[in-house]
C-alpha cells in the first residue's frame, strides 16, 4: 500500500516541482492552474457586470425620466449627451446593445461557466488540473483580448454596435445605416470571434476533463449535479458556437467585402444598393441556432450550482438525482430544435411555426421536473439559510415566474401580440438574466471559502440578497404589464404615443427600482473584497458538504491534493442518512465504515470495496518484489 | 467514524482514459463539423428561396479530389511505416503527403481561377457563387492548418521523434488529415448534388 502510494506520488512529482518556479507572472497572470484561471474569469466577469449594469442605469434614466437633463454625464459620455441635455437616440440603441452583449456573453457565459467550470470541475471530480492547462490559459486570454476589444468599442467616436445584441442585418450590415454599424460593429464582430475561440477552448477542456480525468470510483452516476450541468453546458457550447461563427463570418463578408448573403433590395435615402439575392432571415436562423442554446449555456450552470447548494443546505439528498440528469439531457437536446420560436413573426411558414411551438412547449416538461425536484428537496428539509441558499431559492423563484411566461410566448398566436414588447424583456430577464445571476451569486457565496480560504460576511450577504431579490421583482414584474399594454422594446422614448401616458409612473417606478438594485450590488462588492483580506478564516468544510473539493487543504496548491487523490465510494448526496452519526457522509467514506447507515442494497458495495482493497494489497506486494 | 479522515487508497485510476490531446482533437473536429453543417444548411435554406444561379463546377475539383484521396493513402503509409519503425519510409511518405497537400491547395486556387474566368465572382455574381467561394475557402483554411501539422510531424520525424513508441503526434496527424480529406469529399458531393 505504501509503495503504491509512493509510486503514484512519483507520477505527480512533476506537479509539485512547479511550486518552485512560480513567480508573480506565472502565478497570477499567465497561470495554468485551473483555480487561478477560474478566479481570473470571476474578477473579469464582475468588472463586466458593473459596466453592463451601469449602462442599463443610463438607459433606464432615459426611459423612466425622458425629460431629464443628463448634462452631468457629459464628462463621461461627451457628445452622446446632446446640446439640450438629452441622450442621443442612436447612443440609446448602442447602450441597449452593449448591455445585452455584455450581460449574455461576458458576464453570464464567461463569468459564470468560466469561473465555476474551471474552479469546480477538477476539484469535484478529483483531478489535479484540467486536461490541458495551457489551453485553459489560452481560453482566458482570448476572453481577455475579446474583452479589451469590446471595451474599446465603447469609447470610439462613432460609438459601439447598436443593432441589438442579436445584431440582425441589414441594420448591422450597412455602415451607412446608423453610426453604430460602422467601426463599432466591426469591433463587435472581431471581439465575438475571439470570444467564440475562448469558449470553444474552454469547452473542449471541460469535456475532456470530465470524461477522462475522474478519480477512482467517480462514475457518472456519482458525479455531483454541478459537474453534470457544466459538462452539458460545454457540449451545448461546442455544438452551437461554431454556428454563430458561421453567421458572423458571412456578416463580415457582407460588411467588408460587398457580398450579399443577407442583403437584398435595399434603398437608402432613395438610392438602391447593388446587393441582390441575400436573405436576412438566413441570418436569423443561424443566429438563433446559437441564440437559443445560448440561453441554456447561461442557465444550466446556475441550475447545477443550485442543485448542489439546495441539497447541502436542506441537509437532504437531492430529490430525483436521475430525473435531474435526464431533464438536463432533455433540455440539452431540445435546446437545439426550438430556435425558430424567436422568429414567429419573421414571415415564417405558420405550419413550421406550429412545429416549433410544439417543440418549445415540450421544454416546459424537463423545466417543470427540475422545479419540482428543487421544491421537493426543500420540503421538510432542515433548511440552513446561508446567503448561498437564499440566492439558490431565489433562482428557483425566478425560474418559475419567468418560465411560466415562456409558455405564453411559446404559443405562436400569442407571440404575434407579445413579440418584441417589454413582456419578452420581462420573461428573459427573470428566467435567464436574474436566475443565472442568482446562480452566479449563490456560487460565489458558497465557494468563496474554497477560493480564498476566508468566510464572507453572512449579514451583508442577507442584506444583499433581500435588496436584490425584492429589487429584481420590482424591476421586472411591472414590465409584464407594460409589455401587454404594447410597449415595444428598443424604443428610445414613448412620450409621443398617447397610450403611453398612463404608464409614465410605472416606468419611473421601474427605473428607480433598477437604480436601487444596482446600488445594492456594492454591498456585495464590499463584502467580497473585504472578506478576501479581513474575512474570518474558513473551516475546512464550512457547509458540512459531501463533495470532494472540501477534502483539499484550505487553500489548495497547484495539483489540489498534496498527497494522493481521494477515492470516491458513494454519490454526493448522502445527507441525513438514517442511522448515520452525522447528517452528512462525504463521498470519500467507504460503505464498509458506515455499517450503521447502509441500506440493504448497499451491503453489496462493501464486498466490492473489500475486493478492491485486496487487489491493492496484491499490487503493493508485487511492487515490493 | 471521524469525518475528516480522508480515505486514500492509491492514485486515481482514470475511468475512461483516452489521451487528453487526442480527445481534444476529436472535440475540435466536432466544432469543424458544426461549422460546415451550418454553412451547408445555410446554403440549402438560401437555395430554397430561389434566385439561384446554376453553373457547372470546375472539373478541376475532380482532380483535386483525386489528389486528396491519394494524400490520405500516403498518410496512411507514413503511419504504418512509423509503426514498423521504418524511418526512411516515414519521411518519404510524409514528404509525399505534404506535397500532395500543397498540390491540393494550388489546385483549389486554380479552380477559383476557372470560376473567375467564367465570370463567377465572390462579390457581384449570384449568391450561389459566393457560397461556393466561402465553403471551399473555409475548407482550404482548415487544410492549411492540416499542412502545418504535416510539416510539424515531418520535422519531428527528422529528429527521430516519430516511431512505434511515440505515436501520439502521428496518430493525431493521421486523424486530422483523414478528416480533412473526408470533409472535402463530403463538400464536393454536397456541391455536386445541390448546385
Ligand atoms: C418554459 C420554457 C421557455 C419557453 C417556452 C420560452 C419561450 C420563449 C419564446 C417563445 C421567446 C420569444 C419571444 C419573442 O421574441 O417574441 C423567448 C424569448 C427569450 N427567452 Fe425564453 N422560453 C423558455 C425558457 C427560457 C429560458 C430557460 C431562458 C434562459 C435561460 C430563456 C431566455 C430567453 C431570451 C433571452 C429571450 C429573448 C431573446 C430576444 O428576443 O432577445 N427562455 N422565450
Ligand atoms: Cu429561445
Amino acid at each position: 500500500m505504501s509503495v503504491a502510494a509512493n509510486v503514484s506520488a512519483g507520477a505527480h512529482a512533476h506537479d509539485e516541482h512547479h511550486e518552485h518556479k512560480e513567480n508573480f507572472i506565472t502565478k497570477y497572470i499567465f497561470s495554468t492552474d485551473h483555480k487561478m484561471i477560474g478566479k481570473q474569469f470571476l474578477l473579469t466577469g464582475m468588472l463586466w457586470a458593473l459596466i453592463g449594469g451601469f449602462l442599463s442605469v443610463i438607459f433606464r434614466l432615459q426611459l423612466g425620466f425622458p425629460e431629464m437633463k443628463l448634462e452631468w454625464l457629459r464628462p463621461l459620455l461627451g457628445e452622446w449627451i446632446q446640446v439640450d441635455g438629452s441622450l442621443d437616440p442612436e447612443f440609446y440603441l448602442a447602450l441597449v446593445t452593449m448591455h445585452g452583449t455584455i450581460m449574455v456573453f461576458f458576464v453570464l457565459t464567461a463569468g459564470l461557466s468560466g469561473t465555476f467550470s474551471n474552479f469546480l470541475i477538477p476539484l469535484q471530480i478529483g483531478a489535479r488540473d484540467m486536461a490541458s492547462g495551457f489551453m485553459n490559459m489560452l481560453s482566458y486570454w482570448f476572453f481577455f483580448l475579446s474583452s479589451v476589444i469590446m471595451l474599446t468599442s465603447l469609447f470610439i467616436e462613432t460609438g459601439p454596435a447598436a443593432g441589438g445584441w442579436v445584431v440582425y442585418p441589414p441594420l448591422s450590415a450597412l455602415p451607412q445605416a446608423i453610426q453604430g454599424s460602422g467601426l463599432g460593429m466591426t469591433l463587435w464582430l472581431v471581439a465575438m470571434v475571439f470570444f467564440i475561440v475562448s469558449s470553444l477552448l474552454g469547452g473542449i477542456n471541460y469535456i475532456a476533463t470530465v470524461i477522462n480525468l475522474r478519480t477512482k470510483g467517480m462514475s457518472f452516476s456519482r458525479l455531483p449535479l454541478t459537474i453534470w450541468a457544466f459538462f452539458l453546458t460545454a457540449v451545448i457550447g461546442l455544438l452551437s458556437f461554431p454556428v454563430l461563427f458561421a453567421a458572423a463570418l458571412l456578416l463580415v463578408f457582407d460588411r467588408s467585402f460587398g457580398t450579399s448573403f443577407y442583403l437584398s433590395d435595399i434603398y437608402i435615402q432613395g438610392e438602391a444598393l447593388p446587393n441582390m439575392g441575400g436573405s436576412p432571415i438566413l441570418y436569423q436562423h443561424l443566429f438563433w441556432f446559437l441564440g437559443h442554446p445560448e440561453v441554456y449555456i447561461v442557465l444550466l450552470p446556475a441550475l447545477g450550482i443550485t442543485s448542489e447548494i439546495i441539497a447541502t443546505n436542506s441537509r437532504k439528498p437531492i430529490f430525483g438525482y436521475k430525473a435531474m440528469i435526464i431533464s438536463m439531457l432533455g433540455i440539452t437536446v431540445l435546446s437545439f430544435v426550438v430556435w425558430a420560436h424567436h422568429m414567429f413573426v419573421s414571415g415564417l411558414n405558420p405550419f413550421l411555426g406550429s412545429i416549433f411551438m410544439f417543440l418549445t412547449l415540450i421544454i416546459a416538461v424537463p423545466s417543470a421536473v427540475k422545479v419540482f425536484n428543487y421544491l421537493t428537496t426543500l420540503w421538510k428539509g432542515n433548511i440552513i439559510f446561508t446567503p448561498a441558499m437564499l440566492f439558490s431559492i431565489g433562482l428557483v423563484s425566478f425560474f418559475i415566474s419567468g418560465g411560466l411566461t415562456g409558455i405564453f410566448l411559446g404559443n405562436s398566436a400569442i407571440d404575434i401580440q407579445l413579440h418584441d414588447t417589454y413582456f419578452v424583456v420581462a420573461h428573459f430577464h427573470l428566467v435567464m438574466g436574474s436566475a443565472s445571476f442568482f446562480g452566479l451569486m449563490a456560487g460565489v457565496y458558497h465557494w468563496f471559502p474554497k477560493m480564498f480560504g476566508k468566510m464572507m460576511d453572512a449579514k451583508l450577504g442577507y442584506i444583499h440578497f433581500w435588496l436584490t431579490f425584492v429589487g429584481v421583482y420590482m424591476v421586472f414584474f411591472p414590465m409584464h404589464y407594460i409589455g401587454i399594454a404594447g410597449f415595444p422594446r428598443r424604443y428610445y422614448s414613448w412620450s409621443n404615443f398617447e397610450f403611453a401616458n398612463s404608464f409614465t409612473d410605472l416606468n419611473m417606478f421601474v427605473s428607480v427600482a433598477a437604480i436601487l438594485t444596482f446600488v445594492a450590488q456594492f454591498v456585495f462588492l464590499f463584502n467580497f473584497f473585504w472578506s478576501m483580506y479581513r474575512g474570518k478564516k474558513a473551516p475546512l468544510n464550512p457547509w458540512r458538504s459531501n463533495t470532494l473539493e472540501w477534502t483539499t487543504p484550505l487553500e489548495p496548491v497547484h495539483g489540489n491534493w498534496p498527497g494522493e487523490i481521494p477515492t470516491v465510494y458513494r454519490w454526493p448526496y448522502d445527507y441525513s442518512k438514517p442511522g448515520a452519526e452525522e447528517d452528512f457522509i462525504p463521498q470519500t467514506v467507504p460503505y464498509s465504515q458506515t455499517p450503521e447507515s447502509n441500506l440493504p442494497h448497499e451491503q453489496q458495495f462493501v464486498d466490492e470495496e473489500r475486493e478492491d482493497a485486496a487487489d491493492d494489497v496484491v499490487v503493493a506486494n508485487e511492487h515490493k518484489h | 467514524m471521524s469525518i475528516d479522515k480522508i480515505n486514500t487508497v492509491e492514485e486515481a485510476e482514470q475511468p475512461l482514459s483516452m489521451h487528453p490531446q487526442k480527445f481534444a482533437l476529436w472535440l475540435f473536429i466536432v466544432t469543424v463539423v458544426m461549422l460546415f453543417a451550418a454553412m451547408t444548411s445555410a446554403y440549402i435554406v438560401r437555395q430554397g428561396e430561389g434566385n439561384w444561379l446554376i453553373f457547372d463546377l470546375p472539373t478541376l475539383f475532380y482532380v483535386n479530389s483525386g489528389i486528396i484521396i491519394l494524400s490520405s493513402a500516403t498518410m496512411h503509409w507514413a503511419y504504418t511505416a512509423a509503426q514498423k519503425d521504418n524511418l526512411g519510409q516515414v519521411k518519404l511518405a510524409m514528404w509525399l503527403t505534404t506535397v500532395l497537400g500543397f498540390a491540393f491547395l494550388v489546385g483549389q486556387w486554380e479552380a477559383w481561377g476557372v470560376l473567375v474566368d467564367a465570370d463567377l465572382f465572390f462579390v457581384g455574381s449570384n449568391i450561389s457563387a459566393s457560397f461556393l467561394y466561402v465553403i471551399t475557402g473555409l475548407h482550404a483554411v482548415h487544410l492549411i492548418s492540416g499542412v502545418i501539422f504535416l510539416i510539424i510531424v515531418l520535422i519531428s520525424s527528422y529528429k527521430y521523434k516519430v516511431h512505434s513508441k511515440n505515436m501520439t503526434r502521428m496518430e493525431m496527424c493521421v486523424t486530422y488529415w483523414h478528416f480533412l480529406g473526408g470533409l472535402w469529399i463530403y463538400l464536393f458531393v454536397f456541391l455536386l448534388l445541390n448546385h
